[in-house]
Parts: structure tokens; sequence; C-alpha cells
């Protein structure tokens, strides 16, 4: 397998943004009230009845489009850690964030933040698992930095280590809670885009620009460190730097998808792995991740509300069950 | 005035140093080459003088000026670094992996432009490695894969190169391959500093010779005078029989340690 030259990444980005557009579109016609492509269309473009306009606008086009952002900003961060620690097997989740962002969340939720009618119910709780996951992942950082650097093999021992502590914490706090509690934090923990709203649509885009707006200039750069840190240096990049502000958006662009949408694995992994052999670097390799993680979060959540359709199946079981086997075979696909 | 000088450098990792004192100077026109024991700091002396490795003490001079105080860019522009082993984790084409080299000279956008993919090719024509430019670096045999990163140090047209056992893996023709471009690097009026354990190389391509002992300099200067049998013998503790060879450079052949 060769590493395909820069023209042919141009088609693939044409052709994974036309697959996301298409997927967008097919997802919308995908719900419990059977809505017709036309009815859609005009709920969209024109003036449709007034419940179907409710339906595309409010529930299933934010749920697409908040899909297609967290499957980006996921497997940007992955491609951006697997550049930062040199390491193709590394994942969003690898960094503490995503127990950090448990943590936040099951002690908002114990604290009352998420229940009904409580203050800001629909964007506290996101927030608490946001700042837990900040929280963890400046602990991370912090255990991997020796007299100024940040070390790549301590930054994955670290954030290991901060995971398993978040998961005692998270037992901890569970035999606290009720019944209730319990349950609503094992479906958020399964990952699910079932509690999209335009508020988080716009929430989540911001940090995705702004994560992508970070690691895209830093892509060269990428490029250099793929040739051992000390090379780079020689080539004058500004490692240390580098490695801080890739650490910070990766993680950044993580702890926004986990608040929003719970835990949804094997995106940040799968995705890079996938586009890689289509990517003659990390430009490419950043832009087709966040295209293609968009659309196969778009098309897992669409199988996991039509599999079983009434019933809802956690679309990280569907990443889940559908990545793994997926990831082996491209394993096996390597040289 | 020199390319390269080092002043009283330390070096070392973790506190602990294992240069001590190491004073040498690269001038223009000149291939050097660094001998020495395994373990005797040669790759540690070449990460201190491309200003990877922090000196401990003393300094590392480039063209006069400190090199801590020059700047990152400029510094690579003029030092070009070739480290011992690189095992790629991701697929790299290697005409990608050579036009990394051009990376301190790319504008801010750090988009390469037709005279940086000028400069990569030549590169590759260089080391002999035109036909490998669309392969995989993970698919390459070690010595394919040396030409290639050789040719990235070269296609950054570095003033200074510092090579860490650039002729490894490499069979006798590409060998003769590197000397020569050694040779044309120095010709141009750059400096060349790089290490190896084989003495035949070191005798064919060298012009001077560092001979580097316990993280010290035993001797320095030009082959006739550093690769001698009595400094060799000391060096390698074995026995190191020279005769001048072609053209004034000296033969040696290595034997056992004489018994004592």
């Amino acid at each position: 397998m060769t590493p395909a030259p820069s023209g042919r990444s141009a088609w693939a980005a044409a052709v994974l943004l036309a697959a996301l557009v298409a997927l967008v579109g097919t997802s919308l016609l995908f719900g419990s009230v059977r809505l017709s492509p036309g009815e859609v269309w005009n709920a969209l473009f024109g003036s449709g009845d007034a419940q179907a306009v409710t339906i595309v606008r409010e529930l299933r086009l934010p749920r697409a489009l908040l899909g297609a952002l967290v499957g980006g900003a996921l497997a940007v961060s992955g491609a951006a850690l697997q550049a930062l620690l040199g390491n193709p097997l590394a994942d969003p989740y690898l960094l503490g964030v995503s127990g950090g962002a448990a943590c936040g969340t099951l002690l908002g939720a114990l604290l009352g933040l998420g229940a009904r009618g409580a203050w800001g119910s629909s964007f506290a709780l996101p927030l608490a698992g946001f700042l837990g996951a900040l929280v963890a992942v400046l602990v991370v950082g912090a255990g991997a930095s020796v007299g100024g650097r940040l070390d790549r093999g301590r930054l994955l021992l670290s954030g290991v280590v901060v995971n398993a502590f978040a998961s005692a914490i998270l037992l901890f706090l569970l035999s606290f809670g009720d019944a209730a509690h319990t349950q609503s934090f094992v479906f958020w923990m399964l990952g699910s885009l079932a509690g999209a709203t335009p508020g988080a649509v716009k929430a989540l885009a911001v940090y995705a620009a702004l994560g992508l707006a970070l690691l895209l200039p830093l892509a060269r750069a990428f490029d250099a460190l793929a040739l051992g840190e000390e090379t780079a240096a020689t080539l004058g990049v500004p490692v240390e730097t580098v490695k801080r502000i890739a650490y910070l958006a990766a993680s950044l662009l993580a702890a926004a998808a986990v608040a929003t949408t719970g835990i949804i694995g094997f995106v940040g992994l799968l995705v890079p792995h996938a586009v890689r052999r289509l990517a003659p670097g990390h430009r490419a390799l950043l832009v087709l991740s966040f295209l293609g993680g968009a659309a196969l979060l778009v098309a897992a959540d669409a199988l996991s509300r039509s599999l079983f359709a009434p019933a809802e199946i956690s679309v990280g079981a569907v990443t889940a069950l559908l990545g793994a086997p997926a990831f082996l075979l491209l394993l096996r696909a390597r040289p | 005035m020199p390319w390269l000088e080092a002043h009283g450098l330390s070096a070392g990792y973790g506190g602990k140093a294992v240069l001590e004192g190491v004073s040498l100077s690269l001038a223009p026109g000149r291939v050097s080459v660094l001998l020495g024991e395994n373990g005797s700091g040669k790759s540690t002396l070449l990460k201190a003088l491309a200003g990877v490795l922090k000196p401990q003490a003393g300094d590392v001079r480039l063209a006069g000026r400190s090199l801590g105080s020059v700047p990152r860019r400029e510094a690579a522009r003029a030092i070009g670094y070739l480290p011992q082993g690189f095992e790629p984790l991701f697929p790299m084409r290697a005409r990608d992996l050579v036009l990394l080299g051009r990376t301190p000279h790319l504008g801010a956008f750090g988009v390469p432009g037709a005279a940086d993919r000028a400069a990569a090719e030549a590169a590759l024509l260089e080391m002999d490695a035109t036909a490998l430019g669309d392969a995989d670096i993970r698919a390459m045999s070690g010595g394919e894969r040396q030409r290639v990163l050789l040719a990235r140090v070269l296609a950054g047209e570095p003033s200074v190169l510092l090579l860490d056992e650039p002729t490894a893996n490499l069979d006798p023709r590409h060998r003769f391959l590197v000397l020569d471009a050694m040779r044309r690097r120095a010709a141009g009026g750059g400096s060349v500093l790089f290490s190896t354990h084989e003495i035949d190389v070191a005798s064919e391509g060298a012009d001077d010779a560092v001979l580097l002992a316990g993280g010290c300099v035993l001797a320095e200067g030009p082959v006739a005078t550093t690769l001698t049998g009595r400094l060799l013998s000391e060096l390698f503790a074995v026995s190191a029989r020279v005769v001048p060879g072609a053209g004034g450079k000296p033969l040696v052949s290595f034997g056992p340690p004489p018994a004592r």
C-alpha cells in the first residue's frame, strides 16, 4: 500500500463530501414519523406543514449535523493525537478525555444540573462534562511534562492512568446515586445523538472550527514530526510548541464531542487509519479525517435508528460493532 | 571562518555527561570523519553540534555565532542532520519524505514550490533513488531507506552536513555515491562531519579525522596524521596496521588486540 499522490486526495475529499451531503440528506428521511422526500424538501427549503417543518428543522437536521460535527471532531482529534504521539494506535480517548468527561457529567447529574426544569438544564450537563475532560487533560499533561518538555511516552502512560483513576471515581460516585441517575448516566456513556438541539450544533460547530483552525497550520510540522522529534527540530520545527497546541486542540475537540454526545468509540481510531492511504500528508489527512468521520457517524446514527425501528440502539454500540471488525480488516491490509 | 565550532563542549542525557570538554572546528571545503568505539560519544557529539542536544557546558558556534542565539529556521537551513536509525510508523512516499527536507525554506503557508520540488528530485537523483520516489518508505530495504533519508538531508541544501553513520547498510557502489555527495558539498564550500565504523570509508572519504575516546577528543587533524597505527591501536584497543595507499590515502587493517 502506497500513499497516494496529492491529486488523488482532492478527489477523495470531493467523494467524501458528496457522500456526507447524501448521507445527511438521506438521514432526514428516517424517523418515527414517516415523511416523503418531497415533504422533507419542502420542510427544509419551502413551506411544508408546520409539523413537518418542526420535525425536520428542529429534530432531524440538528441530529444529522451534530452527528457530522461530532464524527468529524473525533476523527480529527484522533489524527492529530496520532501525529503528536507518533503512534498510529492513538485514540482521542487515550489521554483521559473520556474518563474526565464521564466524571464531570456524573458529578453534574448528582448535583442536579441535568434535572428537568433546573437552571440551564440543556447545557449545564455538557458543560460539566467538558470541564471534567479539561481537568483530566491538564492532569495528564502535567504528568507528562519533563523539564518543560511534553514527553510522548509519558503522555500515553499518564493518560492511561488518569482514565483508570477516573473509572475508580465513577464507581465511587455511582454508589451514591439513585437508580435514575445511574440509568441516565449509563445511557450517556453509551453515546447518543438523540439529544441534538440547534444550540448544541452551534456550540460544536464553534469548537470544530476552532480545533481545525489550530491544527491545520500545524500540518507541515506533523509531517516533519513523523521523522522523529529530533529530526523535526533540525528542520526548524518548534517541536514543543507544536506538541502543546496539538495536545490542547485535539483534547478540546474530543472533550466538546464527548460532553455533548457521550462516549462514541472507534471513530477517532478508525477514520484516520482508513483515510491515511489517501493522504500524502497531514493537511490532506486532517481534512479527509473530518469528512470521513462526519460521514461515518451520520451513517452509523441512521443505522442505529432504523435497524430495530421504532426502537433505537446506541450509536456508540453501532460504531464499535462496525468499527472493531473494520479496524482488524484494515490492519490485515497493511503490508 | 569555520562553519561550525565546538568550544569546551560538554553534553549528555539527564545530567550525566557523555562528552566532556570537546573542542573542534569544521572548516569550509573539508570532509571530516568521526571515529570512536561504541559509546564513545559520536552520536551525542553530532546531536549537540546539530542543536538537538543542549550543551551542559561550553558552546557550539555556527559561522561565529552561538548556535543558541541563531533563529531556529536559519540554523535549520544551514545545518543538515541525519540521525541514526529511523523506524517509520506511518506510510509515506519517498518523494514526500525528501520534500520534508525543504521545510526550513518554505514560506508562511508551508506549501512547497517548483524550486523545492526540483531540489528534492535532484537529491533523489544524486542518491540513485529516483526509481524509489513513489514507493512507501516502510516497504524499502535498509539501504534503500538510508539513501532516501540522505536525500532528505541533501534536499535542504545545507552548508554543514552532520551525518550519523550515513553509509550504514549500503552496498559498495552506493557507499561511493554517498562519499561523492559529501565531497561535492565540501567542494562547494560546505563542511561535512560523518561518523562510521568502516575504516576504509573513513580513509577513502575524509580529509580530516576526529578521534573520540570516552567522550574526549583523542586526536584531531588531517587523516595523514590521525589515521596512524599508534592512534588507531589506542583508540580501538586492537592492533592497527597502516600503510600508504593510492593517492596518499592511508590503508588501514585491523588485527586482534596484541597479547599482553
